[in-house]
């Protein structure tokens, strides 16, 4: 790099919790003006260290030096006041309040003692999305704006503290193809402000399309920093995991069968539009389509969970009518929500809680739970999907993203379920879990059920489905069998260019 | 985001790099290094009820602390009327277990309490058979309940809304069907619910002990129990399990006022007199029995052990600070603080550290 003096760096850090070291000596250096891309599995320690940087969590060791200086981090106040912002997954935007008043909230500019100035505050704010390039106005509600409007209300937000350095947690899991684009671009900005970033990721392809440098992390250790024109994403693959992984998409030989479900021109006023499909058992279809073209809604209509305005839908060649996700779970259909932490999981309950509790009451004997066969199940659960956790009674929020999933997996395995539907079963989870989920997809296939998988990742549609389906507006779009699809095909469909 | 990169499962990538094999079969050990302590089974009963532990050391230490300042705490007659008068609020804390571990509140329970009395007086005034009288007690406060619960469930109002509402109509429907007066004088065949023994133990403390153990199996050992925690830590989630989510809020509702009606006839048995006004201010003491028991507000979490040990807290505090002769007023202060204390201390422990 060509500036010699790092705005922020570190040097040997070191954090330990009880029973495990989360950091075992890490260094990194931030160059003002770059990108700087931490990649790591789920545990290899990303958090963790942002956390240190960002004062949430307190080091045990090692030197923390900005701009030349050592500095001791007594709280995220203290780093703001450094300049160091962090924007995480989940936001922190008082909803109620405007932009510009989520902006400045705290320093907000006085008229005099007491009495805020209106007309300045507007106008600072305005200033700083301006500043990113943001078309949005000031005196929008946050609760008006989409995901990616809030986020660039957190960008500004950071930027009006005068932020130097900027970690940004997982920026595009929640974003449209466009809006990535967008955020790309105020990300370019602001490094010719000299903003430097630290951009969090499991996404591999954005590494390449915006980072400069790129630090992989594993257990808690620095296994290499390097400049990304110098490396490849199978040299970053094998830092990360201490493998390669050969088959990114492992193919299964499984027999497709007869039909288990169809759906008969579905309608959901307003939402989803005379939308047919049937799943085959021993069948994977994909179900791809942009954000708010209707893929979720689908799934949670042929699920119970929405009420349905018109349309049938058949299991195993029989009419029925599903009116909770209750009759859709007698009917043997599972639902892996996009959303784990909010409608997955239920997390202040324990794993075993948690994997049992669609089984709860048909386990049951004579009105009481049967805590033996339900360990025993959890315990068999937990053996077969590699679930990390220090046993069936860990509370669920105590794991890593990759194991959440798992969990919530482990759920409908339980249930029998052999109408499978996954909503984004892979968001949010780093490689070597993604990699175990697609083989399970592929062995549940195999095994005879029928799954029908929503994604925005379109390498993972085209890699594991045999057939696809692309949603449009509430309809389905375009119908694709394996050996057609491209991900330009799918895009284009999805895009309502036919 | 609470803790994504947790230690405990730290050492995913050590493990992955281990080779595959046939993956369904691979029983891998799933403990990992740091588990070894919540995995086992001996550290996790420690867990699950350190908090209670906690608890139960200051009903201890308080009972000490009285036992060195006045010789009349610790006699047998004593214990038995603490016990006696925290069944009470002991039988309704169970209610509003239930339903703060479900996620919500329940402020309707006093004026329950004083119109299941009421209504079970006046059939006891008309000669009507104790059972009949008492199960219509019972099923006045049940009935009460369920209508919180339909309004809650399928009505979609707030909790705190709802029972605030039917705490101001019970108490309503209290003084009209009373027209305001106190019924009172009942025969031995109803008293015997409060002054009677079996055992030489007063049959309120039985029938409150038998309530905490049917409660204690019903949360931790039936589909029923095991509901009430998953709506009350993530209601959507436990809806997209397949939990019927509305049946079982409007279920726990009508158990708080099952169980209210059940303190209404304890109550009215013991002061021999079934009053309109009764049951003021009840909710507050059970929320607190529940609440220094260690059930969170937030839902989710709790047991009805927890509130036993929260109700006779405040049995035995009321008890000691009278024996002491410390006025009413002092009270009042004194078990407001140990509730704040209760939960501070609750929250310290289970703040993360820095």
């Amino acid at each position: 790099m060509n500036a010699p003096s790092p705005v922020l760096s570190l040097r040997g850090i070191r954090k330990a919790f009880p029973g495990v070291i989360a950091l075992d000596g890490v260094d990194l250096d931030l160059q003002a003006g770059e990108v700087h891309v931490l990649l790591g599995e789920n545990g290899a320690g990303k958090s963790t260290l942002m956390k240190i940087i960002s004062g949430a969590v307190a080091r045990d060791s090692g030197d923390i030096v900005i701009e030349g200086v050592p500095v001791e981090l007594t709280g995220p106040r203290h780093a703001q006041e450094l300049g160091i912002g962090i924007i995480y997954q989940e936001f922190n935007l008082v909803p109620h309040l405007t932009a510009a008043e989520n902006i400045l909230l705290g320093r907000e500019p006085k008229l005099f003692p007491g009495v805020i100035d209106q007309r300045r505050l507007v106008r600072e704010a305005q200033q700083q999305l301006d500043d990113l390039g943001v078309a949005l106005a000031a005196t929008e509600r946050v609760s008006r704006l989409s995901v990616a409007q809030q986020q660039m209300v957190e960008v500004a937000k950071a930027l009006s503290l005068n932020a130097r350095v900027l970690i940004m947690d997982e920026p595009t899991s929640a974003l449209t193809t466009q809006e990535i684009t967008e955020l790309f671009d105020a990300i370019r900005r602001l490094k010719k402000r000299g903003v430097a970033i630290v951009y969090i990721s499991h996404r591999m392809e954005e590494l390449f399309a915006i980072g400069d440098r790129v630090t992989v992390l594993r257990d808690g250790r620095h296994v290499g920093t390097r400049a990304i024109g110098e490396t490849t994403m199978t040299e970053l693959v094998r830092l990360m995991v201490g493998r390669d992984l050969t088959e990114h998409f492992p193919k299964r030989q499984a027999a497709i069968g007869e039909e288990i479900l169809r759906v008969e021109a579905l309608r959901r006023n307003g939402i989803l539009h005379d939308v047919s499909l049937s799943l085959r058992r021993g069948e994977v279809v994909g179900l791809a389509g942009l954000m708010g073209s209707g893929r979720t809604e689908l799934a949670r209509a042929i699920f119970g969970a929405d009420r349905i305005d018109g349309g049938q839908i058949f299991v195993h060649g029989k009419p029925c009518a599903v009116r909770s996700p209750r009759d859709a779970i007698a009917l043997g259909i599972g639902f892996l929500t996009e959303d784990r932490k909010q409608q997955g999981l239920v997390l202040v309950l324990s794993v075993q809680e948690n994997i049992c509790l669609p089984s709860v009451s048909r386990l049951a004997r004579a009105g009481c739970t049967q805590p033996a066969r339900e360990t025993e199940m959890t315990a068999q659960r937990i053996a077969e999907l590699r679930i990390k956790t220090p046993g069936p009674h860990q509370r669920v929020m105590n794991l890593s993203g990759g194991n959440q999933q798992k969990v919530v997996l482990a759920k409908w395995l339980c249930t029998e379920a052999d109408i499978l539907i996954f909503d984004e079963p892979t968001r949010g989870i780093d490689v070597g879990s993604k990699v175990e989920i697609y083989q399970l997809i592929n062995q549940l296939a195999a095994r005879g059920a029928a799954i029908l998988m929503i994604s925005s990742e379109l390498p993972e549609i085209v890699g594991l489905s045999d057939r696809i389906l692309v949603m449009n507006g509430g309809r389905i779009a375009g119908e694709f069998t394996a050996a057609e699809a491209t991900q330009e095909k799918l895009l284009a469909a999805a895009l309502g260019k036919n | 985001m609470s803790k994504p990169d947790q230690p405990a499962t730290r050492d995913d990538a050590s493990d992955r790099a281990k080779p595959r094999g046939a993956s369904a079969g691979g029983a891998q050990p799933a403990v990992t290094r740091s588990g070894n302590a919540a995995g086992s089974r001996w550290p996790r009963l420690f867990a699950h009820s350190a908090r209670q532990l906690g608890t139960f050391g200051g009903l201890i230490g308080l009972g000490l602390v009285l036992w060195i300042l006045t010789p009349h705490f610790l006699t047998v007659s004593n214990l038995l009327n603490i016990a006696q008068q925290t069944s009470i609020n002991a039988i309704i804390a169970v209610g509003l277990t239930f339903v703060i571990i479900n996620g919500g509140i329940d402020l309707s329970v006093g004026s329950i309490v004083a119109f299941s009395g009421v209504v079970m007086a006046s059939l006891l005034e008309r000669a009507v058979p104790v059972p009949i009288a008492v199960l219509a007690g019972l099923g006045a406060g049940s009935l009460c309940g369920l209508i919180n619960g339909v309004l809650i469930s399928f009505g979609r109002l707030p909790p705190f809304i709802a029972t605030l509402g039917m705490m101001s109509v019970a108490r309503g429907g209290a003084l009209l069907y009373s027209d305001g007066r106190p019924i009172s004088g009942f025969g031995e065949g109803f008293r015997w619910l409060a002054t009677g023994e079996v055992a030489w133990i007063p049959v309120p403390i039985l029938l409150m002990i038998a309530v905490y153990v049917v409660a204690h199996f019903v949360l931790r050992r039936t589909p029923f129990g095991r509901y009430v925690f998953a709506i009350g830590g993530n209601e959507e989630a436990a809806l997209l399990s397949g939990v019927p989510v509305r049946r079982y809020k409007t279920l726990v509702y009508g158990a708080s006022g099952l169980l209210s009606g059940l303190a209404a006839v304890v109550l009215t048995a013991r002061l021999n007199s079934a009053q309109p006004i009764a049951g003021i201010s009840y909710e507050l003491d059970a929320i607190a029995a529940t609440v220094i028991g260690g059930t969170s507000l937030m839902g989710g979490q709790g047991s009805v052990v927890g509130t036993l040990i929260g109700a006779l807290i405040m049995g035995v505090l009321r008890n000691g600070l009278n024996l002491l002769g410390v006025s009413s007023f002092v009270q009042q202060l004194v078990i407001g603080a140990v509730i704040i204390l209760a939960v501070l201390m609750d929250m310290t422990f289970k703040r993360p550290k820095r």
